[in-house]
């Protein structure tokens, strides 16, 4: 049996060990498009603040690991599936056949389609090759604009500060991470910012980049003074990794439909991660959470269901971040925002910086969002995942919110 | 045989000799502050539950880490955190479902329960043996590993309460 696995990221890598795992003598390839050993995206942050070389974003630090698992690494681009005939065209031209077939070929980064985005000075953040870039121009003293303060704009924040550069951060909506942070966290992230030396312009647009003469750039905005800099980094959105497949027959939407067992319309192909509109576990709804945790079990029950014909059903992954910007620690599960009819208890502490929501639908707790707490943060995920009847706990929970721990082992 | 922590809530008195034990074991402190175990206290019903990692065999936070710095020590069957290469990124502590990986602010890094290398000191401190170290085939712990099973996508999502 071979086993190809398109894309070496963390889902990639997950579900070919885990396939090596179930079946011994399987023959495994698993396909890279870039030079780099296999590495996480995650890492980058840590690479650009200079708290680890680039081996430290390698996914598997010992340089044999795969060989050594018997995995072969193949370093091409795939330019095409033909799933008629289990083929699989690579950029240099040449083919490979597989009995079943991964696709984890994540995301790419997206630009806005504004005047001057293509300059020499702009850069998404999203490859080892882009931080490579970054590093070499953010460097103490430079003035940069970041576009954006969604998740990846806020993950990267304070490694560029820790380069020294003079930072604006330019961002759209109202508030900072809003697909993470009800307006009341937002809103303390970013007077947490200003209060380190962040300039943040919320509800502001970049509407073009222009040439300068001081700087190399001008950028310049909706509603305020153009800013200058020499170094723009955009961090607006991603979208999935899918272009390859278009001429293929597999079944796509934002990213390629999967069914509870993470097949594609076609039997003997599979998708997960960032690529997968996989399976929300709190709104059993279909779609792309492009995040690590997600990434992994993804890449953990596909493997699984490759092997050992859809044994394991993937009943949704809870939605989850956790960030650190400067000191001050947000995380958001599941519903955070809340639901129908759902209830919710909340503590604010404006002064320290410290914000814990938990939102309830009856008996159950369904997502919280927080800043400032993080011990035994995970216990969320079980008791989200685990659907525990809280019982006499919710209404503890209602009056005191930081007793999430307790809740959690008094039911088990 | 492997051993593993046994935990017998109903032994415990709430001293804190592990959580004491532990912090000083492994940051150099007496401070419970910084314990990989932690004693917590249930005043309603006069309850002290000691809590760890059950080094769960799922290891969620060995599977979200995404540069290899959590792994496996063949001999005990701790999940061990390495500390150089882990870059403080806390995706394991949002992943574990119970909560026993937490991320360190002062050395920017996690940590958790590694058996003190196969000779954990929680249950050599505690007084009454509400924590033990003992064959795996025999724990308690069985019930916060089911536990772990409701919580992996592989098995049924309707979880009891028992
Ligand atoms: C700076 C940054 C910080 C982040 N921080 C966090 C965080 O804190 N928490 C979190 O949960 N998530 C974070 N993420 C998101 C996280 O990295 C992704 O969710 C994760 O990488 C998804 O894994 P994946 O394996 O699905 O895809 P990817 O990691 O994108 O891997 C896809 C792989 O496929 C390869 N590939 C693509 N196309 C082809 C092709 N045609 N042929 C061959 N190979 C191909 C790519 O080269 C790549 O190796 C961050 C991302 C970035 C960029």
């Amino acid at each position: 049996m071979h086993y190809i696995i398109i894309g070496a990221g963390p889902s990639g890598v997950i579900a070919s060990e885990n396939i090596r795992k179930l079946d011994q003598n399987a023959q495994i390839t698993l396909i890279k498009g870039h030079k780099e050993p296999p590495y996480s995206r995650m890492a980058i942050p840590y690479f650009l603040e200079e708290k680890i070389t680039e081996d430290g974003t390698h996914i598997r630090h010992k340089s044999n690991s795969f060989n050594e698992q018997g995995i072969t690494l193949v370093n091409e681009l795939v330019s095409e599936v033909k799933t008629k005939d289990n083929t699989l065209v690579l950029s240099d031209g040449s083919e490979l056949v597989y009995d079943k077939l991964l696709v984890s070929t994540g995301a790419i980064a997206t630009s806005p389609p504004i005047e001057g985005i293509n300059s020499n000075h702009v850069y998404n953040c999203w490859t080892l090759e882009d931080a490579r870039n970054i590093a070499k121009k953010a460097i103490p003293g430079s003035s940069l604009v970041l576009m954006g303060a969604g998740f990846i704009g806020c993950i990267i924040l304070e490694s560029l500060l820790k380069r020294g550069v003079n930072l604006t951060v330019v961002e759209m909506g109202d508030r900072m991470v809003p697909r993470m942070m009800d307006e009341s966290a937002g809103g303390l992230l970013k007077s947490w910012c200003e209060s380190k030396g962040v300039r943040i312009l919320t509800s502001e647009q970049v509407i073009s980049i222009s040439e300068a003469k001081a700087k190399p750039l001008q950028v310049n905005l909706k509603n305020s003074d153009p800013l200058s800099a020499d170094l723009v980094i955009c961090a607006t959105g991603v979208k999935s990794n899918t272009g390859f497949l278009e001429s293929s027959d597999i079944k796509l939407d934002q990213g390629i439909l999967v069914n509870e067992f993470l097949q594609t319309n076609i039997e003997n192909v599979y998708a997960s991660g960032d690529v997968a509109q996989g399976l929300d576990f709190s709104d059993q709804s279909w779609s792309i959470q492009a995040i690590q945790p997600t990434a992994v079990e993804h890449g953990r029950i596909a493997a699984i269901n490759m092997v050992e014909n859809n044994s394991c059903v993937h009943h949704g992954s809870i939605n989850m971040n956790i960030l650190d910007t400067m000191g001050l620690i947000s995380t958001s599960f599941g519903q955070w925002m809340g639901v129908e009819g759902g209830e919710e208890s909340v503590l604010l502490d404006e002064q320290n910086f410290r914000y814990l929501n938990l939102q309830f639908k009856g008996e159950h707790l369904v997502g919280i969002s927080s800043l400032g707490h993080t011990q035994h943060i995970g216990v969320v995920r079980g008791l989200i995942r685990g659907k525990v009847k809280l019982g006499v706990w919710k209404e503890r929970l209602m009056n005191d919110p930081t007793r999430l721990m307790e809740a959690y082992i008094a039911n088990i | 045989m492997e051993k593993s922590l046994v935990i017998n809530p109903d032994k415990c008195t709430g001293c804190l000799q592990c959580e004491m034990a532990c912090s000083y074991e492994n940051e150099g402190v007496f401070n419970p502050a910084k314990s990989r175990i932690k004693v917590f206290t249930f005043h309603q019903e006069g309850r002290f539950v000691p809590y760890t990692c059950t080094q769960c065999s799922e290891a969620w936070c060995q599977q979200a880490c995404p540069v290899d710095a959590i792994s496996l020590n063949l001999v005990t069957g701790a999940k061990e955190v390495n500390e150089s290469s882990c870059v403080g990124c806390k995706v394991c502590t949002i992943s574990c479902p119970f909560g026993t990986i937490n991320y360190n602010q002062s050395s920017g890094k996690v940590i958790k329960c590694d058996l003190c290398g196969g000779d954990p000191k929680c249950a050599s401190a505690c007084p009454t043996q509400a924590i033990t170290y003992v064959d795996a085939d025999q724990t308690g712990l069985d019930k916060m590993r089911q536990w772990a099973t409701q919580t992996d996508n592989a098995t049924s999502n309707t979880a009891s309460n028992a």
